[in-house]
């Protein structure tokens, strides 16, 4: 199926060298609300890109599309050059919600998506009770759902994905429901992430302070119909002291470039 | 439609939700808390029994004696045996076929358009007022008593699990079929542990509605087993045992519940054990 990779058309759009993620096209609408009108967009493997965009923009949306938990009315998504329409392992979904099965332990929940896929208990337990201590929850595997606070649950939903080894994470507003030190932390470790896992990682949030700390790629979307507005490529040193880095000048200055372009859809 | 259907499991399964995870020094006890309450009903029992209420109202202790003799000369394990037979049959019956009926609805709608309104009609009618038809038609045997069980049993069981299963956490859904769960998975990993609590209120329900059932069907059509025992003792004017009877058959259906109850905390939701 190579031959069916899509070439991308020559745009003003800043060329990424490797494109895992292609999206082509992509319209949207439910019933007479149009969500996303003629998304097209490269998602380079191996980085961590942003969907910034004002609320109802269609970003979930088009996050749902890619994970092939939606149908597009036009279009085509393809990974790894191949097409798809459906869920596939070679992607995997971090909730906003969290989607935690509530009767489940921390560790049966990590283990859920290698359960599903037939993987033998004592073989998918190792690898969860790995990740679970990836994403700093060891010692919490016993752990039901209700006895973890926000965070914790959030960081099994990671563990969750990471887990099955797919190659692209799609996370939806995956700190929305987490207090802000917890969001912070969260955010470091995404970072540290994804320098040491080698994943693709696509990140819907509402907040260009975050985008811009954690990205190496923020597509801003403008508000319904979702249209691709800009494409940012903050260029920050993420290797040293995180804190640092909220008072770099070149931090400061996206987040003030990003906000004058989206300040003309404020109210 | 479906906003109009409220069994009385909606309140159940509140109520087990609103007191779950509550802690307070005395319901640390729940053992001792019951046999508190027990030891409180029989008194009450005695001294109204004691003054007496009515002629035909015996004490707790003679009650209890009538119960031990009734045991000894073999008349209630006798008894137990003709009414436990249709009893268990009814009810394993009306389970699994109520909880896959309520499930097929919950998840397909043609099978909702066509079964639901059946027994929502069901739930509503006096459905007592069948057993003595079932009679007409199945005579009075083994299979009229499970019939009967039947009746009262599956309605409750059936609307529960269809509507825990139409409200099901559609999040939870979307989570499995993302990490590629087959439709199989998503109804047995899923929708099944999902819907659980208010499919055993309903299977709670359904339970004391078979033994509803049952007794119905030996008063009114078969005096065989406990509701013959009920009517001779009846008939005799042996009241203590008449009111001995009639609490084994209370205890027995609690006690039925209260392992149903142990299964669902055991098997099903174990994160609510101990909470
Ligand atoms: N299932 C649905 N049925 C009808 N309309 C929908 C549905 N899902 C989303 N929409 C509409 O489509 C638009 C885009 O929704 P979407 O959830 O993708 O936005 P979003 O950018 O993720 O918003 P937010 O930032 O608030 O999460 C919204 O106007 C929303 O009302
Ligand atoms: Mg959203």
């Amino acid at each position: 199926m190579r031959a069916a990779v899509l070439r991308k058309e020559p745009s003003s759009m800043p060329a990424p060298i490797d494109p895992i993620v292609e999206v082509r096209g992509i319209s949207k609408s439910y019933g007479s609300t149009e969500a996303l009108r003629g998304i097209d967009l490269d998602f380079p493997r191996g980085k961590l890109s942003s969907l910034l965009g004002p609320s109802g923009c269609g970003k979930t949306t088009l996050l749902k599309i890619i994970a092939g938990l939606i149908k597009a009315n036009a279009g085509s998504i393809a990974v790894d050059g191949k097409v798809v329409t459906a869920p596939g392992p070679e992607r995997a979904f971090v909730f906003q919600d969290f989607a935690l099965m509530p009767w489940a332990t921390a560790l049966r929940n990590v283990a859920f998506g290698l359960e599903l896929r037939g993987k033998a208990r004592a073989e998918r337990e190792e690898i969860a009770r790995h990740y679970i201590a990836e994403v700093g929850l060891a010692g919490f595997e016993d752990k039901y759902p209700h006895q973890l606070s926000g965070g914790m649950r959030q960081r099994v939903g990671l563990a969750r994905a990471l887990s099955v080894d797919a190659d692209v994470l799609l996370l939806d507003e995956p700190f929305s429901a987490v207090d802000e030190q917890n969001r912070r932390k969260f955010q470091e470790d995404l970072i540290r992430l994804r320098s040491n896992q080698n994943k693709t990682f696509i990140f819907v949030t509402h907040s260009i302070e975050e985008a811009v700390y954690i990205s190496d790629r923020i597509v801003l979307l403008s508000p319904r119909p979702g249209r691709v507005s800009q494409i940012i490529e903050p260029e920050i040193d993420r290797s040293g002291d995180p804190d640092l880095i909220h008072r770099d000048k070149h931090y400061l200055d996206t987040v003030q470039e990003i906000w004058q372009g989206l300040k003309q859809y404020a109210e | 439609m479906a906003t109009g259907i409220r069994t009385e499991s909606e309140a159940v399964g509140l109520a087990t939700r609103s007191t779950r995870g509550e802690v307070g020094g005395w319901r640390d006890q729940p053992v001792l808390l019951r046999l508190v309450s027990i030891a409180l009903f029989a008194g009450i029992w005695e001294i109204a029994g004691r003054i007496p209420v009515s002629f035909a109202f015996p004490t707790f202790s003679a009650t209890f004696t009538a119960f031990i003799g009734l045991i000894a000369d073999g008349s209630l394990p006798l008894a137990y045996v003709s009414t436990l037979q249709p009893l268990l049959l009814g009810i394993v019956l009306s389970a699994f076929l109520g909880v896959g009926l309520g499930t097929l609805c919950g998840l397909w709608r043609t099978g909702e358009w066509l079964l639901i309104p059946v027994f929502i009609v069901l739930q509503a009618a006096p459905v007592a007022a069948f057993i003595p038809m079932v009679t007409f038609v199945y005579g009075i045997g083994m299979t009229a008593k499970t019939l009967a069980v039947m009746i009262l049993a599956l309605p409750v069981i059936v609307l529960n699990t269809y509507k825990a299963v139409r409200n099901v956490n559609e999040s939870l859904v979307v989570m499995c079929r993302s990490f590629l769960g087959t439709r199989w998975q998503v109804v047995t990993q899923i929708v099944l542990p999902d819907a659980s609590p208010v499919i055993f209120a309903g299977l709670r329900l359904g339970v004391a509605a078979g033994f509803v059932g049952v007794v119905l069907a030996e008063l009114l059509i078969t005096p065989t087993g406990i509701g013959d025992l009920i009517t001779f003792h009846r008939s005799r004017a042996d009241y203590a045992e008449m009111y001995a009877t009639i609490a084994s058959i209370i205890a027995l259906s609690t006690l039925t519940l209260i392992v149903l109850q142990w299964i669902e905390v055991r098997v099903f939701r174990p994160e609510t054990r101990g909470a």
